[in-house]
């Protein structure tokens, strides 16, 4: 692997968080003008990594050198004068500025901005036609889709001069189009000689951009192989240390009665805008029903209503035993009691409360119910042990029910919540990006359980990002565009391919999918 | 992982940092005394004798930190839902209204043992409902609490003033305050209640008030901790958004939770007008209220920790009264300074020394790791 100069070289780079050794004994090498991948789940160090070359945190030892020679970055200033650039996972913009605005943002030449206006425009301009990254430098940045707001973060980057560019997981809110158009911008910036480290897991993505791929493991590198040489299994397989099954089994569907029946439901904001218009669909016991989407086109909101949080304009539900009308709201706690379960898509914000241990998170929502309650005192050891069985049940680990909420892994915290959600069998389970910020092993056993439970009769809505994942364990899918549903497939007869273009509202062939929905 | 910091141990955060505080914030009154040319030790030795050398000094410690323990468990109580009640000195004044309205009416026809609960309940009710409003436009106008309770401070503080003007003022008297009340609508003094069990103390303004004090810790504690309500009250505190997908009636938490707060305010009331003053004048609540909120802080919302403060607090008003009475060069304005630290560093600045505290943690636990290896 010695065919080009080596860009990045970090030589035994530790770092420990307290009693936490985030990184351990870290060498890397990354030749220049490559693309260079770094997999691991989460919480195996990728992030932290990364951080350190970005000058976020300074290692507890080890070196850096950047073309061969060794440099101190103990802050981003270093780390841009060293000609590294990151774009972050979650974009660090200024929502109302412009994008000119926000290119040049801390990097203003002199006192007067008109002056360094002038000179940006015309650099961004080079930039623009070299690499195929257009943007509208006059657009207020909350007004231009994320796909152009990473392009932002992009030129941003290049603008300060970097030869070398970090993407921390930078398809995680992308359509497939989108992903796409980055890709082919990422191999020209690769073409012109600048070198690309790109984190993600996404082994898909890996395999057919990368040149040379890294993976991480409890904070070490487990092994650095050229991409061609290697494979998604095998690179699941080395994240996890053990084998995966990345495929899930599932008998055919048996639908029972219609649990889930939307009708026109509709939903306006204050400002007037249509959130939801003219939805209609069902979903019996027994099945699983996928919602595709691009995040920001309704499926949240869709959620929502169904979950009783908040109240619809038009239309009419009626999800297990509750009926719901503009005229007529339910609350979660009603909808709770119909044996309808809700897996919300926001774990941290909404799913459970981070300063909680573990135990009283798993009776969010049910910490009403007798079983946990004397006449005034709460039962605190019935409260432990049902959080125990819950932790068991789930393979939640630690299997503790004293730690707090926030201190499990994503993983972990989603499968608490589950386990919480799921243990009473409910008729109708809503599920909301079940597997977000969640590693490949919690998958696995996640997709499972959801599986398990239709297969015990439960009617299943699935939100997600991950079209794997819609395609995997969905029986049908719905796709939703602006408000709108703007196609229902057979999942068997779906791909990636499809979904992404109906998502965006530009499939072709619209009598194919309008046929399908009737069957 | 993307945090730097790391959870310390509970004994760090509730003592070590605590007494850290309290040394910087003495630190800096040893200087300031020292500059203005008295001894700051001797300062100090008598601050201390002041507040603890005698039966006297304790009681009166005890008997400020019963207002303090009051108020301090309002903030707490409200701060566990993320209410920031600045309003206990308005709740505590029409605490005392309410204890005032009960004996003053009823003090020539009923018993103690009947004046007493009725008086307890009074103090909280009035309290609360002075609370409700601040409360009501909060979850439901959305009006903000820390606005809306320091209003309601200046209004409970004018409508005494005509209160006591118009209405309760002793007819024929020049001054703003009620008429005393009968002897059988005083609170025992701590005095007479250790001499019915045969032991002599001097004389103090503590009184019954005080095991009310302790009694309201503890029902705090159970009440935030361990019950349903508590629990409710704690995730809307934490996050509203996840109580609300719990089915949390956030709103009503929000006024269940200010009316308790409120009502606890509202028994400085107690302590003042049947345990000390025995009749309704102006200004009685001196304070309390405020300093309730660094008591709070210094306490971290924990009943115990509160109790802590309130003694701590109460040792600083009555060690500094006797320090101004016995050093001459030290005016009451002195006293108020080492106050003000002390509430500036523990109260404002809890956090300030957390950073490098944390460090040198680590950098110890690690050592020990490494010696076990």
């Amino acid at each position: 692997m010695t065919d080009s100069p080596v860009a990045i070289e970090l030589k035994d780079i530790s770092k420990s968080f307290g009693s936490v050794q985030a990184n351990k004994n870290v060498n890397l090498k990354i030749y220049k003008g490559t693309i260079h991948g770094i997999v691991g789940e989460n919480g195996a160090g990728k992030s932290t990594l990364m951080s350190i070359l970005y000058g976020f945190y300074e290692a507890d030892h080890g070196k850096i050198y950047v073309n061969s020679k060794e440099t101190t970055i103990k802050n981003s200033t270093d780390a841009i004068n060293a000609g590294i650039g990151m774009v972050h996972q979650h974009f660090m913009l200024v929502e109302n500025f412009t994008v000119l605005e926000n290119i040049i943002l801390g990097a203003e030449s002199g006192m007067m901005l008109s002056h360094s206006i002038a000179n940006a425009k015309n650099e961004i301009r080079k930039l623009e036609e070299s690499y195929g990254l257009y943007v509208d430098l006059n657009a207020l940045v909350q007004n231009i889709p994320v796909g152009q707001q990473q392009r932002v973060e992009t030129i941003k980057a290049l603008y300060r001069g970097a030869k070398i560019l970090i993407l921390d997981e930078p398809t995680g809110v992308l359509t497939p189009q989108e992903a796409d158009q980055l890709f082919d911008i990422l191999r020209a910036l690769k073409e012109q000689g600048t070198t690309i480290v790109i984190i993600t897991h996404k082994l898909r993505e890996i395999m057919r951009l990368t040149d040379y791929v890294s993976v991480m493991r409890g904070g070490e590198i487990v092994t650095s192989l050229k991409t061609s040489q290697t494979s998604k299994e095998e690179l699941a397989e080395l994240m996890v240390g053990r084998k995966i099954h990345l495929e899930i089994d599932k008998t055919p569907v048996k639908p029972g009665e219609t649990l889930i029946d939307v009708r026109n439901l509709g939903l306006t904001d204050a400002q007037g805008v249509k959130r939801l218009d003219n939805i209609n669909f069902q979903v019996k016991a027994g099945e699983i029903v996928g919602v595709a989407g691009v995040s920001g086109n309704g499926q949240s909101e869709l959620l929502e209503i169904l979950s009783g949080l908040s109240p619809c304009s038009e239309g009419k539900v009626q999800i297990s035993d509750i009926t719901i009308t503009p005229k007529r709201q339910t609350d979660p706690r009603a909808v709770r009691n119909a044996s309808i379960a809700h897996v919300p898509e926001d774990r941290i914000k909404r799913g459970l409360i981070p300063q909680f241990v573990a135990s009283e998170t798993a009776i969010l929502g049910y910490h009403n119910s007798s079983a946990y309650n004397g006449i005034i005192l709460t039962k605190t050891e019935e409260i432990r042990n049902h959080c125990v069985y819950l932790m068991k049940n789930f393979d939640v680990r630690p299997n503790n029910p004293d730690i707090k909420s926030a201190n499990f892994s994503g993983g972990n915290q989603q499968k608490l919540i589950l386990a919480r959600e799921m243990e009473k069998i409910p008729k109708v389970l809503l599920v909301g990006q079940p597997t977000r910020g969640v590693d490949i092993g919690a998958i696995e056993f996640i997709h499972k359980q959801i599986v398990d439970i239709r297969d015990k009769g439960s009617a299943v809505l699935l939100v997600s990002g991950e079209l794997d994942e819609l395609l995997s364990l969905s029986d049908r899918i719905i796709v939703m565009f602006d408000g709108k549903i703007v196609g229902q497939v057979d999942a068997s007869k779906a791909d990636e391919r499809m979904l992404g273009l109906l998502m965006t509202n530009s499939y072709e062939n619209k009598e194919e999918s309008q046929n399908e929905s009737s069957i | 992982m993307n945090q730097a910091s790391k959870p310390l141990p509970v004994w760090i955060d509730i003592v070590v940092i605590p007494l850290i505080n309290l040394m910087l914030a003495l630190s800096v009154s040893i200087v300031i005394i020292y500059l203005i040319g008295a001894n700051p030790f001797e300062a100090i030795k008598l601050m201390i004798q002041g507040a603890f050398g005698s039966s006297e000094g304790v009681g009166y410690t005890l008997y400020y930190a019963t207002n303090f323990i009051f108020t301090g468990l309002a903030v707490a109580i409200a701060f566990h839902s993320m209410l920031f009640n600045i309003g206990g000195e308005g709740q505590a004044y029409i605490g005392g209204l309410g204890v005032a309205v009960v004996l003053l009416a009823f003090d020539h026809y009923l018993p103690a043992w009947m004046l007493v609960p009725m008086a307890l309940m009074a103090s909280m009710v009035f309290g609360a409902a002075w609370a409700a409003i601040p409360a009501y436009l909060q979850a439901y106008r959305g009006s903000h609490i820390v606005i809306t309770t320091i209003m309601f401070n200046f209004i409970a503080a004018n409508l005494m003033v005509y209160l006591l003007v118009n209405i309760f003022i002793e007819p024929g008297s020049m001054t703003p305050q009620s008429r005393p009340f009968l002897d059988n609508a005083w609170l025992p003094s701590m005095q007479a209640i250790f001499a019915d069990i045969g032991i002599k103390i001097s004389e103090s303004p503590l009184n019954l008030s005080f095991i009310f004090a302790l009694i309201a810790s503890f029902f705090v504690w159970i009440y935030v901790w361990h019950t349903r309500w508590g629990y409710e009250m704690r995730s809307v505190g934490f996050s509203e958004q996840a109580a609300s997908y719990a089915g949390i009636k956030t709103k009503r938490v929000v006024m269940i939770t200010m009316l308790i707060s409120g009502g606890l305010a509202g028994l400085v009331g107690i302590n003042e007008i049947m345990g000390v003053q025995h009749k309704l004048m102006l200004d009685f609540v001196a304070g309390y209220g405020f300093t309730g909120i660094a008591v709070a802080l210094m306490g971290r919302n924990h009943p115990v920790g509160i109790i802590m403060a309130s003694i701590l607090f109460g040792a600083l008003f009555q060690g500094g009264a006797e320090l101004a009475f016995d050093m001459p060069i030290i005016s009451k304005e002195m006293v108020f300074v080492i106050q003000g630290l002390i509430i500036l560093f523990s109260g404002a600045l809890t956090y300030m020394s957390r950073p490098w505290i944390e460090k040198l943690f680590c950098v110890f636990y690690q050592t020990r790791n490494l010696r076990e290896i």
